[in-house]
């Protein structure tokens, strides 16, 4: 297993920008998740680094070595796709025994056999070998798309939305049996997706990329409770933080003045740049407690009930914010909610750049 | 606004039921939602009550009136489909104004409703622009407002959300059903996604194979599951279900979980109210949600130990995987409360949240301690 490197990767498709000076760095052992949404950037930096297309500036390192050079092949790197590519007509055994066939590997037959039967048992498809592909379920297949990358034993797992066609149920099975494999083998994934529930779930840590840049890499807790921008914020986290702008004076920030004032501590003020007019607050719909005595009042504008607790959509003025309460609490809509926000678990960001003002890289890119 | 009720409806293609012997009203004023995974009938269902579709037996009743040989034009009713279908080439006023055009009403009817129409969307500002100017949402909204300017009894919904990104869907969700609270109008929702149908429902209907499994209450449905299948239809991460055992112990019920994987102490009680429902048949299946597998970083009484395999950190929680034996049940902690992977734990099942089946057919055995 190897270690990745992307060093100021820039790269155009005719006057589209679709990677604009991407660096990172995917640990050995590692599991990385990209994470953005469509036309990110995120499959063209999977298909840099398989050798499937070539940067127009910036360099691919694998395990130190600048790959930018050499054939796909010849980087050894397996790639899993959203749609599974395996023949039809051949049983899943046939499928799996296929990368190692190639002449390039010379591998014995009793070993590609071992391989084989390591990995079906792995992967729980032991009792599917024999059956043709094309009479698989779509979770079924994905295993087997799965097998045939891992028989390989390549340097670095990319996956590239390898769930995503799948039901909600299967998604979730198979989430927590990838990161399980990965452990096992202790193999290198880039994983890419536009999900933030499996990027969550799974990463080690996540680079979050928005139209061709790294907006922040960072652990799924760095991620969730210190964004670099408003962008990260409501793009991470189900329901998206809810993001408030207003007026900071005197040691509070007015949203709508009179009705949705949050005095801050002096500790948390004076953390604020001088001479600060428009904020935009941000706060998680976990950290608006309703009840009474928080000071603060909405009109409930919609419950939805989400089993284990609701989540109710609160409206002051024309601002709307969600909070989530226990799944016992009735809530009627239309009624006057009272809720408080804890001051403490506010974020602040730039009003124009939308920046967190509290932001700070907490480890280099490049040593 | 009308009811709607559906009665044995059958629908068959070749030997094969599509719907089986279908019987459900919907209320006045509802918000159902038909759930279920794909080719559960759910669609079939709905096309049937819009008339799309012709049932093979069985009637359906719209504010009393059996409906099934009308015509889909008689029956006063909306459909709203997955992909917008809006007219490329026409405005979002001409889409909307559309069905009334159609009907030759009025040209002064037709703007006051487009407009009304068009404000309670909040897509008033948009009227003059075409279907590609428009982002996904406000498609959407488009499609809806040409459903709803007609002021049909019923509105249809086939997955309305499909296509839309998971943020929107989630803003959207929140629209739709606060849409549906100031219009009224009867509607049924058809989609496979739970959190949805959790969200938006005033009840939900759940379909699997043709057959309806279970109406009711979002919150029933979640809590009072009638079988394995609606247990672990609804609900993220799924619901835990083991086989197991019950035994008579010294004052209490001892639950065997697995094989012998871990054994943990109930009240006496549940031992006489499954030997009134299974007639010495000890065997059953135990189902507990994530959020009911309480965890406790020391060895405390009446827990077993674990050990955390892998910690899913989600943010406002962590679902924490514990292994016991061979079994792997999925808990939900506060964040952060499982240090790391491989530390042994303590668990137990919140009995009041425990559910028991028939290992067998699945059915609940409807005991609650």
């Amino acid at each position: 297993m190897a270690h990745v490197e992307l060093r100021n990767i820039n790269k155009k498709f005719r006057r589209h920008t679709a990677l604009n000076d991407l660096s990172l760095d995917v640990g050995d052992g590692e599991f990385f998740v990209l994470l953005g949404p469509t036309g990110a950037g995120k499959t063209t930096t999977l298909r840099l680094i398989a050798g499937l297309d070539a940067p127009d500036s910036g360099s691919i390192l694998i395990e130190g070595a600048d790959v930018g050079q050499w054939s796909a092949a010849e980087r050894d790197v397996a790639l899993v796709f959203q749609y599974y590519s395996l023949y039809p007509h051949y049983t899943v055994r046939e499928n799996l025994e296929f990368p190692l066939k190639s002449r390039h590997r010379r591998i014995s037959a009793e070993q590609v056999a071992a391989r084989v039967a390591r990995v079906a048992q792995t992967l729980r498809i032991e009792h599917l070998l024999e059956r043709k592909t094309d009479r698989l379920s779509g979770g079924e297949m994905q295993r087997v798309s799965l097998g045939r990358a891992i028989v390989r034993q390549p340097r670095v797992f990319l996956m590239d939305e390898p769930l995503s066609n799948l039901d909600a149920k299967l998604r979730e099975i198979l989430r927590a049996e990838l990161k399980d494999l990965q452990m096992k083998f202790r193999a290198t994934f880039l994983y890419v997706t536009h999900d933030q529930v499996e990027a969550m779930s799974m990463a080690d840590r996540i680079g979050v990329l928005n139209g061709g840049r790294i907006v922040q890499i960072g652990t799924p807790d760095e991620i969730y409770n210190r964004p670099r921008d408003t962008f990260v914020a409501t793009f991470v986290g189900s329901p998206a933080m809810n993001l408030l702008s207003g007026v900071f004076r005197d040691g509070k920030v007015m949203v709508v003045p009179g009705k949705l004032e949050i005095p801050l501590d002096a500790e948390v003020a004076n953390r604020l740049p001088a001479g600060l007019d428009r904020v935009t607050l941000g706060v998680r719909a976990e950290d608006v407690v309703v009840g009474p005595g928080g000071g603060l009042e909405g009109r409930a504008y919609g419950v939805e009930n989400h089993g284990v607790e609701k989540i109710v959509t609160l409206k002051v003025d024309e601002h709307s914010l969600k909070a989530t309460v226990p799944a016992n609490m009735a809530i009627e809509v239309d009624s006057a909610i009272p809720f408080a926000i804890d001051p403490a678990k506010l974020q602040f960001f730039a009003d124009q750049t939308g920046v967190n003002l509290g932001w700070k890289k907490e480890e280099p890119n490049h040593e | 606004m009308a009811s709607i009720v559906l009665r044995n409806v059958e629908k068959y293609f070749g030997d094969n039921y599509i719907v089986r012997k279908l019987n459900l009203e919907i209320r006045h004023r509802e918000f159902l939602v038909l759930l279920g995974p794909s080719g559960c009938g759910k669609t079939t269902t709905l096309r049937a009550i819009a008339g799309l579709e012709e049932i093979d037996s069985g009637e359906i009743l719209i504010d009393g009136q059996a409906v099934q040989n009308r015509q889909a034009a008689d029956r006063d009713i909306a459909f709203v489909f997955q992909l917008f279908a809006l007219y490329p080439h026409l405005t979002a006023y001409a889409n909307i104004a559309f069905p009334l055009r159609a009907t030759k009403e009025n040209r002064n009817v037709v703007d006051r409703r487009v407009r009304e129409v068009a404000k309670a969307l909040r897509i008033d500002g948009l009227l003059d622009k075409r279907p590609s100017a428009l982002s996904g949402g406000d498609m959407q909204r488009v499609a809806i407002g040409r459903a709803l300017v007609r002021r049909p009894k019923a509105l249809l919904m086939d997955e309305p959300m499909g296509a839309l990104d998971a943020k929107l869907r989630e803003e959207m969700r929140a629209e739709l059903k606060h849409i549906h609270l100031e219009n009224e109008a009867t509607t049924v929702y058809v989609t496979h996604d739970q959190v949805e149908a959790m969200a938006m429902a005033d009840r939900i209907a759940i379909m699997n194979d043709g057959v309806l499994q279970q109406v009711g209450l979002p919150s029933d449905v979640y809590q009072y599951p009638v079988n394995l299948f609606v247990a672990q239809f609804v609900g993220s991460p799924i619901m835990n279900v083991v086989n197991g055992a019950i035994r008579p112990g010294d004052g209490c019920t001892n639950v065997v979980l697995g094989e012998n994987d871990a054994v943990q102490r109930f009240p006496v009680e549940l031992h006489h109210k499954v030997a009134e429902r299974r007639q010495g048949q000890d065997k059953l299946a135990i189902g507990v949600r994530p959020e009911a597998v309480l965890v406790a970083r020391q060895a405390t009484d009446g827990y077993f130990p674990a050990e955390a395999h892998i910690i899913e950190r989600l943010g406002p929680y962590d679902i924490v995987d514990l292994k016991f034996g061979t079994q792997l049940f999925r808990s939900r902690t506060a964040s952060g409360y499982v240090k790391k992977a491989g530390d042994v734990v303590w668990a137990r099942l919140d009995e009041k949240q425990t559910h028991f089946f028939d290992d067998r057919t699945g059915e609940a055995l409807r005991i609650r301690l």
